[in-house]
């Protein structure tokens, strides 16, 4: 009897670290794969070319998709960090009383909102005003993904933040927004992490972007025009049969993992020791 | 003038409200624009979710049946593969491993959520798929080929893009958030929890059970409902594995498709009035659905949080 209980506890036992092995090895198998296959795409024309034509062994990188989620990216980021910092300072500061629980609540459920519901909002709000794919319908997308992710992370960290810090700023009679901009100062790693799984996040993103900018296979041309993104191309390209495009689409995911990763490290590096989870 | 009562206060105040009334405003923006934008099918009330009939470009009336079947269908196979090994994760990292192996396992598993979706989705055409179907499906068919679930198809001609193809790859998805929700929980558990079952002479496995999952089971039903969430919701990925097909099959080895990928790779191709509406309509249903999932899943942890609070004053 004692040794069936000791059996089956060592059984259990086995099959929970097997469930970890389980769950590190598609993320092996992905780096593995994302590598060998996407690491021969890198060379100079990948970051400088135009796609190659749609004929076998043409030449051609995807200079303009980099370009596209460099501009995508950096503007959703100008809005959504400000949006997201500033209504997290208030959930943190402003907020214990019934609208600042709402909005705080509101922000957690709006974090697992599906992206592709984002884009329909985006398509409906700003690609029917342009009557086709455009930037800001693009940017508007990505933003509203950011806002409450960076929001939350915000509020997180300001909370972290010792209450005698503003009990001793309120004591110097410091006002009340200079201390409230103290204790943003006493939690940037906090406030910094936030703003940087949000930006490797959307940097991420591919279905809100097929809903807004589409996909071009120029240069940038404007605002009101089509816009290249890396996730469109492996979309797009990966699932085109076509042996160059679905090498620039290994390519293309390669070069996204490795930001997302560096992203990832950095922020193991800022808030060094300290759980998160995205 | 005194501290509190400043111009720069008040406006520094007034400022961060209308920042964070974003929040509040992108949420009816969401129901809002997503019931008006479907203003043309909406009218066909439930018919909408559980009619088979697709218009197309040229008919006037939608129902999403095949997509609500497949959500459910990728959603559920996701959950029964991504729930017991996030909740191994979980038990590993909380209560098994050694110090210096719970931050590396930690940060890899929560790499998992890092990789894009589209990524994903590319690795999962080239790689995992193929493997799935090469090595594993015919061990299916071989055993439990009884299952009208894994009939349908003679050995050596499945699809290569499959509904069970879908819910495997938002199994791998949903990992990292089941798991450090779950972990959150277990970690929660007070010490005289597992205390208590050792002093009676208790395995660990058997503390395990008896004290510690049993004490965390709101927080890992939350972590469950955020699972559901990840996976109902999730887009690129599935659409990628899935097939895409308009068909109706009980066999989970022939393609389909899900609410989401339904609206990615029709939405472009929409036209008229009556067909975008109806794609409105269906990321409506999402937007409930996965509001109502996260709605469940804030309020067991926010319950967690305070019995916790109410724990530390004993």
């Amino acid at each position: 009897m004692r040794s069936r209980r000791f059996l089956l506890d060592k059984v259990l036992i086995s099959l929970v670290c097997m469930s970890v092995v389980i769950a590190i090895v598609p993320l092996a198998s992905i780096l593995y794969y994302v590598t060998i296959r996407g690491l021969p795409a890198m060379n100079p024309g990948f970051f400088t070319k135009l796609p190659p034509l749609p004929l076998p062994g043409a030449p051609g990188g995807l200079g303009n998709a980099i370009q596209g989620t460099l501009i995508l990216v950096g503007l959703a980021a100008c809005i959504g960090l400000p949006f997201g910092v500033l209504s997290g300072i208030y959930v943190s500061e402003y907020g214990k009383n019934f609208y600042g629980l709402t909005v705080r609540f509101l922000g957690d459920v709006l974090v697992g909102n599906p992206s592709i519901v984002v884009g329909i909002l985006g398509f409906i709000l700003l690609f029917r005003p342009f009557h086709g794919d455009n930037l800001y319908a693009g940017v508007f997308s990505l933003s509203i993904i950011m806002i409450p992710i960076v929001s939350i992370a915000t509020a997180e960290a300001l909370n972290l933040v010792p209450s005698s810090i503003r009990e001793a700023s309120a004591a110097l009679g410091i006002r009340k927004w200079r201390t409230s901009l103290l204790v943003v100062s006493n939690a940037k790693s906090g406030v910094a992490t936030g703003a940087l799984l949000a930006t490797a996040r959307v940097m991420g993103e591919a279905a809100p972007l097929i809903l807004t900018v589409g996909w071009s296979n120029f240069w940038y041309a404007g605002p009101t025009a089509p816009v290249a993104s890396l996730t469109y191309a492996i979309w797009s390209f990966g699932t085109s049969g076509l042996q160059n495009w679905v090498n620039l689409a290994w390519g293309a995911a390669f070069f996204l993992i490795v930001m997302v990763i560096a992203i990832n490290l950095a922020v193991r590096l800022l808030t060094r020791g300290r759980i998160t989870y995205a | 003038m005194g501290a509190g009562r400043s111009r720069a206060d008040i406006v520094f105040k007034a400022l961060v409200l209308v920042f964070a009334s974003s929040i509040v405003a992108l949420t009816l923006a969401f129901f809002y624009e997503l019931t008006t934008g479907s203003s043309y099918t909406l009218g066909e009330g439930f018919a909408f979710i559980t009619s088979s009939t697709w218009g197309g470009s040229i008919g006037n009336f939608f129902g999403v049946l095949p997509a609500v079947y497949g959500s459910l269908v990728t959603s559920a196979i996701a959950l029964l593969i991504g729930v017991p090994i996030s909740l191994g994760v979980a038990i590993f990292l909380s209560e098994l491993s050694p110090g210096h192996l719970r931050s590396p396992v930690s940060f890899v598993v929560e790499l998992l959520a890092a990789v894009p979706s589209v990524v994903y989705g590319l690795w999962g055409i080239f790689i995992m798929v193929p493997f799935l179907t090469h090595n594993i499906y015919p061990l299916f068919r071989t055993y439990l080929g009884f299952l009208p679930i894994f009939q349908g198809y003679p050995t050596g001609q499945l699809p290569g893009a499959s509904i069970l193809d879908g819910g495997v790859v938002l199994a791998i998805m949903i990992i990292p958030i089941v798991s450090s929700i779950s972990r959150d929980a277990l970690q929660a558990v007070p010490d005289s929890q597992r205390e208590a079952a050792y002093a009676l002479g208790a395995t660990r496995t058997e503390a395990i059970r008896i004290s510690v999952l049993s004490y965390a089971r709101s927080g890992i039903l939350a972590s469950i409902f955020l699972g559901l969430g990840r996976a109902f919701g999730e887009t690129i990925a599935v659409a990628m594995v899935v097939g895409d097909t308009q068909r109706f099959s009980v066999s989970l080895f022939s393609p389909g498709y899900t609410l989401a990928s339904l609206i990615v790779t029709q939405f472009t191709e929409a036209t008229g009035p009556a067909y975008i509406s109806a794609l409105v309509e269906a990321g409506l249903v999402l937007l409930v659905v996965v509001f109502l999932t996260n709605i469940a899943a804030r309020y067991l942890i926010s319950r967690l949080a305070k019995s916790r609070e109410a724990a530390s004053y004993l």
